[in-house]
């Protein structure tokens, strides 16, 4: 499929549209235009060497870094032209490939910063610690295996477990778009198959695109997978497709 | 599935050990030191008293916040400037300045060759303007400078340079425009609040309490900031802001937030200073008091609100105590002090108390507080054994 025939009205049907994207440090394009679509549901896996640009791709999303030129719409809005905590409100949320928590807060208190109410600084003083607020850090909590470590403080969490913690921070948050970063790297063998397992369950219902090294992992989970390239992409289909495409076994996968 | 201290809520935003901490300390300041200690010695408690608010806003904005400002005597400057400036105006009555050039300004205006009281000088005339005026002048300053720096990403060492850079600027305009500011004397020959003279010991004993009282009820501002949801996020954007950042807040806004509470909390102090000691100058303005003050806040610990008190307190009786014997010992002594709470205690006072003393008291006062950052899920009164022992 080629991204240049897709008309504008069709883009209604993409959750993500990524058109054009171009960005340069210094003169270096990291990402170099590169235009892919996300579909309603889908999970995308992006894979592709070390330095091919696709925790780039992921901080561009989510605005940690600007673009130089292209677009990023999502669900018809220019995600481009607004501030991270304004896209992380329209619903794209994003786990970093280091376990990103608060280490001095409790696992309850991590999962209720990320809820999503009381975001202003008003609101934040005025934040009741009501009863719809606790289920919902219960059930969150149930789901990423931690249910009975809400009082402990997240720093005496194992490696996996603050991962899990914070993919439930982003569970909380409910987003239309998950994004994650290596989630199963530097985890034991029991803890990346509970992981998978968590995974499955919750990208369910909304669209998640991964970044993964692990092969076994990505053919368990992937719908569609594109392979980058010195910010460009490489190839793009299902995970047969990709594997068999010469290409990415000679820069990739054959290796 | 088991854990029910979260779940079981917090209905009161203070501790049952909070409570106690407040109220020793309220009993000592009330009480004890009132009557162990003789006028003179009253009088320097509720000097140091006025350093304690500095202390309570840089716990919250470094402390907890991260935020490590080195110009906190910036708004302690700006908040006793205001009040300065209204017993001033107040102390300039036509009939006490008849022999002046121009009589009903202050002094040193007429020194100065100014004929007309300045429009910077006007709200000053009124006390209700005044006391707006030591709140809001320092907040909204706080607010310049906090939004010009933290919405562009500016922080740590960078911005504790800026502060500092404040501090030696407002100096130097301080000294420099003698004639609206008193200059390198500052705004003396303060006399009376609405014809009440605050110079007499009875009134020094009254503004005295007053500053308690003002000091508690920060205090439990403080606390009530800490325990709420905004309490939280300033020390998980300390961690990792940038997760703050992609969980959908605007990290810059609760920065600016603090800052300017820090603000307005040393503002407060730095108008019961002139009120209590009875003049304003520079020298409290500048660097050197902006680090001394942030040295109170290690040393008692800056990630406890009380902690921070007694910091203050301790370490400005030791300056009196040893200004009186060995003058020329006192910086090197502060500097060591410096050094032992950076290299031995980082926690401060309330750091070695949290780990020596408290556990052997039992939980109410705080024995199971284990860390300096308290949570408030973990009620004492639920011993929250998962929080302790891992």
């Amino acid at each position: 499929m080629n991204a240049n025939v897709i008309s504008d009205q069709m883009n209604k049907d993409f959750v993500l549209a990524v058109e054009g994207l171009t960005v340069s440090f210094d003169g270096f394009k990291a990402v170099n235009d590169l235009s892919f679509y996300v579909d309603e549901n889908e999970i995308r896996v992006i894979i592709g060497p070390n330095g091919a640009g696709k925790t780039t791709v992921l901080d561009l999303i989510c605005g940690r870094t600007k673009a130089t030129t292209g677009s990023i719409r999502f669900k018809e809005r220019e995600l481009t032209r607004m501030k991270e905590h304004e896209i992380v409100r329209a619903g794209v949320g994003r786990k970093f490939q280091n376990p990103s928590i608060y280490e001095d807060l409790t696992v309850f208190e991590n999962l209720e910063i990320s809820y999503p109410k009381g975001r202003t600084v008003r609101g934040a003083l005025t934040f009741r610690r009501d009863s719809a607020v606790k289920e919902r850090v219960q059930e969150v909590a149930e789901t990423i295996f931690l249910a009975d470590q809400l009082d402990q403080r997240a720093e005496y969490l194992s490696h996996g477990q603050k991962q899990w913690l914070e993919i439930g921070m982003l569970l909380i948050q409910d987003p239309e778009l998950l994004m994650l970063d290596e989630p199963v790297a530097g985890m034991s063998v029991s803890e990346r198959k509970k992981t998978a397992e968590l995974l499955n369950r919750i990208i369910k219902d909304r669209s998640v695109i991964v970044i993964e090294h692990d092969m076994k992992f990505v053919e368990d989970i992937a719908h569609k997978v594109t392979v980058l390239h010195q910010g460009k992409i490489l190839s793009e289909g299902s995970m047969a497709k990709v594997q068999a495409d010469p290409k990415v076994i000679e820069v990739y996968l054959g290796h | 599935m088991t854990t029910s201290a979260p779940t079981s809520g917090r209905t009161f935003f203070l501790r049952p050990q909070d409570m106690i901490g407040i109220a020793i300390l309220a009993v000592l300041l009330v009480v004890i030191l009132p009557l162990t200690l003789d006028n003179f010695r009253l009088q320097f408690v509720g000097k140091y008293l006025t350093y304690a608010f500095v202390a309570l806003g840089l716990v919250l904005c470094w402390g907890y916040a991260g935020i490590l400002s080195l110009g906190q005597g910036v708004f302690f400057g700006l908040g006793g400037y205001c009040m300065a400036m209204f017993l001033k105006l107040e102390a300039s009555s036509v009939a006490n300045t008849k022999i002046q050039t121009t009589p009903g300004i202050p002094d040193f205006m007429d020194w100065n060759q100014i004929t007309e009281l300045p429009l910077m000088w006007q709200p000053f005339n009124n006390l209700g303007l005044t006391i707006l005026a030591v709140i809001l002048v320092p907040a909204l300053f706080a607010f310049i400078v906090g939004f010009a720096m933290f919405k562009r990403r500016v922080g740590g060492v960078y911005f504790a340079i800026i502060t500092q850079a404040l501090a030696a600027i407002l100096t130097i305009l301080i000294v420099g425009q003698q004639g609206y500011t008193g200059g390198i004397n500052g705004i003396t020959d303060l006399r009376t609040l609405h014809g009440w003279d605050i110079r007499t010991d009875a009134a020094k004993t009254i503004l005295y309490f007053v500053c308690v009282g003002l000091l508690i009820a920060c205090i439990l501002l403080a606390y009530y900031v800490k325990s709420s949801k905004l309490g939280r996020i300033l020390v998980a954007m300390r961690d990792k802001e940038d997760r703050v950042r992609f969980s959908g807040y605007d990290v810059a806004s609760f920065k600016v937030f603090v800052f300017c509470l820090a603000a307005s909390l040393s503002a407060i102090g730095g108008a019961m200073f002139t009120l209590q000691v009875g003049f304003m100058s520079p020298s409290f303005v500048g660097i050197v008091p902006s680090i001394e003050m942030v040295i109170y806040t290690a040393v008692g610990g800056r990630l406890s609100i009380l902690g921070a008190i007694y910091g203050t307190l301790l370490v400005n009786w030791a300056k009196t105590s040893f200004s009186e014997s060995f003058p020329e010992l006192w910086l090197f002594g502060l500097g060591g002090l410096f050094i032992a709470v950076v290299l031995i205690f980082p926690n401060g006072l309330a750091g070695l108390w949290q780990t020596y003393v408290a556990p052997r008291l039992g939980p109410l006062f705080g024995g199971t507080a284990k860390r300096a950052v308290p949570s408030p899920a973990s009620e004492p009164a639920v011993p929250a054994a998962p929080a302790v022992a891992e």
